[in-house]
């Protein structure tokens, strides 16, 4: 079976004032298509880089990203980002953010009423109808959040790529668009890979997690499978022998440094990619 | 206005819970803490106009010190006098070269608005592109770095040579002068532009059309305001100076033309208009920014 989403031997190196920085070495990962990924390691370890290249907004130095069969070659539509830190533009209003990305992609072929329409079904998909026409300066951070997710899920992208997207939240607010991810997913099926440094959130959300080794040139240390069914309640998983297991092997990963293990573990990966 | 409304809605209740007060304990909050916030709310807008009184005070103090020592510096009375005088007919036209301080006021600053407007005209879209391409600023800056510390009538003779006339000059010296606050202010509102913003253009694939309008130029827009209102106080300081040296009518070459006359209490007079007029071109343009900076809406 070929996989839908591909990143193959990719390495990506910055030019610094001080040489040639390798960020990324012989990064090598497959994902289906309506499965959910994420990427964890720790602090600085190029995990961003990872989907910033799948994004492509980073060019890799050498090997690529494939989606669907066609080499990503710079940023799209398809593959849709939602920000660390939102990225909303300050001067639309929630409604007028979605709309800009719905526009852009669906403009050429749909009326001006089904459009409003999309914008509309993506603020009513996260919850926010109400707060359609207010600001992003008047909204909560979890809001901007969710703003966030539903311009990026109204692009109807191949890829949903979200970078720490609820890092910045407090932990009741960050449970709470957990939970809904998790139901949007469910009704979409759309694929996503997810960087974040919460081991909770990667088990919980994920039917796979990529561990990362630290930077520089940092690669694949490990590959988990989680085994837990779907739809996931956190409050069942908290008693489940499954959900511990997995949250201990990431962690034991994580704090073993998957420095040393780097290499071990890519040659472990191809063989589990 | 509402301190008015206040007291009136005060009486009757004041009225009635007094002769209450005889026979039962008063309510404890209702009389006093009224008048206490009308206190407070007048202590309040003292403390906001008293300074600003003290220091105006201040000075005419020092003026009228000062001016008790020269035989021609007017004092403040006498240059209120002729402060009364000039406005009671501030449009007359008694002849090309003498007509009220109104016309002279009106005439500066139509030429202010010319030159100031073909500055934003010409600076504005420079800023934009010396923003957006770094090549076009490492070109333009030393340029602009050079002219931009010129004196304002260093120009002068350049535009009366071009223009071979006083009016067109005097515009030019204005132009020339407050355009570079705007190209420099416009292109850093462009370079401060946040990358999240550009990512996610990027993303979205935006046409350079739509990044300008729906990205660039609306987080740009208070840069572009700052660098306007810079320009305007520019302008205006520097068309007195023009003037002088140019002639016709405007409030500078009326200030010299009332020194000639060895008019000071018209001087005085002028001194107190273009400062009006500066602070009043400011407030404009800082109110004008507020309208039209995203953060403030």
């Amino acid at each position: 079976m070929t996989p839908y989403l591909q990143v193959d031997h990719a390495s990506v190196e910055f030019r610094t004032p001080r040489g040639l920085f390798r960020a990324l070495d012989n990064v090598n990962f497959k994902v289906s298509e309506g499965e959910f990924v994420s990427l964890i390691g720790h602090s600085g370890c190029g995990k961003s880089t990872v989907l910033n290249l799948i994004a492509g907004l980073v060019e890799p130095t050498a090997g690529g990203v494939v989606l669907n069969g066609r080499e990503v070659a710079g940023p799209g539509p398809e593959r849709a980002v939602v920000f660390q830190n939102h990225s909303l533009l300050p001067w639309l209003t929630a409604y007028g953010n979605i709309h800009l990305a719905v526009e852009k992609v669906f403009g050429a072929q749909e009326t001006a009423a089904q459009l409003k329409a999309r914008t509309e079904a993506a603020l009513e998909l996260v919850g926010l109808a109400k707060a359609r026409d207010k600001r992003p300066h008047e909204l909560s951070g979890g809001m901007k959040q969710r703003v966030g997710i539903a311009r990026a899920l109204a692009m109807e992208p191949k890829v949903l790529l979200m970078d720490e997207p609820f890092g910045a939240l407090d932990a009741l607010t960050r449970a709470n668009l957990q939970d809904s991810l998790m139901e949007i997913q469910a009704k979409l099926k759309c694929t996503v890979v997810m960087v974040t440094h919460d081991v909770d959130e990667a088990v919980l959300l994920s039917d796979r997690v990529v561990m990362m080794t630290n930077g520089p040139a940092a690669t694949i240390g490990e590959i988990l499978d989680v085994k837990l069914p779907r739809p996931r309640q956190r409050l069942k998983l908290a008693e489940d022998g499954e959900y511990h297991r997995a949250c201990a092997a990431i962690l034991r990963f994580l704090h073993q440094g998957g420095a040393e293990r780097g290499h071990a573990g890519a040659a472990l990966a191809l063989a589990v990619g | 206005m509402s301190a008015v409304i206040r007291l009136q809605a005060v009486e009757p209740d004041t009225v009635t819970t007094a002769p209450a007060a005889a026979n039962t304990p008063p309510p404890p909050e209702s009389g006093p803490s009224r008048a206490s916030r009308i206190a407070g709310g007048l202590a309040a807008a003292g403390k906001a106009v008293l300074p600003p009184i003290m220091g105006l005070a201040v000075l005419v103090g020092v003026w009228a010190l000062v001016s008790t020592f020269s035989d021609y510096l007017p004092g403040p009375r006498a240059t209120f006098l002729a402060a009364v005088e000039l406005f009671s007919d501030p449009f007359y036209v008694a002849g090309p070269n003498d007509m009220g301080i109104g016309w002279n006021v009106l005439k500066s600053l139509g030429r202010v608005a010319l030159g100031f407007g073909l500055a934003a005209l010409v600076g504005i879209p420079l800023g934009f592109l010396l923003g957006r391409f770094s090549l076009l600023s490492k070109a333009f800056n030393p340029v602009i770095s050079l002219l931009r510390p010129v004196s304002p009538l260093a120009w002068l003779p350049i535009g009366l040579a071009v223009f071979k006339a006083a009016d067109p000059a005097a515009i030019f010296v204005i132009f020339i002068c407050s355009i570079w606050p705007m190209i420099l202010n416009t292109a850093m509102g462009v370079a401060a532009l946040p990358q999240d913003y550009m990512n996610v253009a990027r993303v979205l694939q935006l046409s350079e059309w739509k990044i300008f309008t729906k990205i660039l130029l609306p987080a740009t827009v208070p840069y572009v305001l700052t660098g306007a209102k810079l320009a305007l106080g520019i302008a205006w300081l520097v068309i007195v100076a023009s003037e002088m040296l140019t002639g016709g009518v405007g409030i500078g070459f009326w200030v010299w033309d009332e020194w000639n006359n060895l008019n000071m209490s018209h001087i005085i007079v002028a001194i107190v208009v273009i400062g009006s007029v500066g602070l009043a071109l400011e407030a404009g343009m800082a109110k004008l920014a507020q309208r039209f900076d995203y953060r403030h809406q």
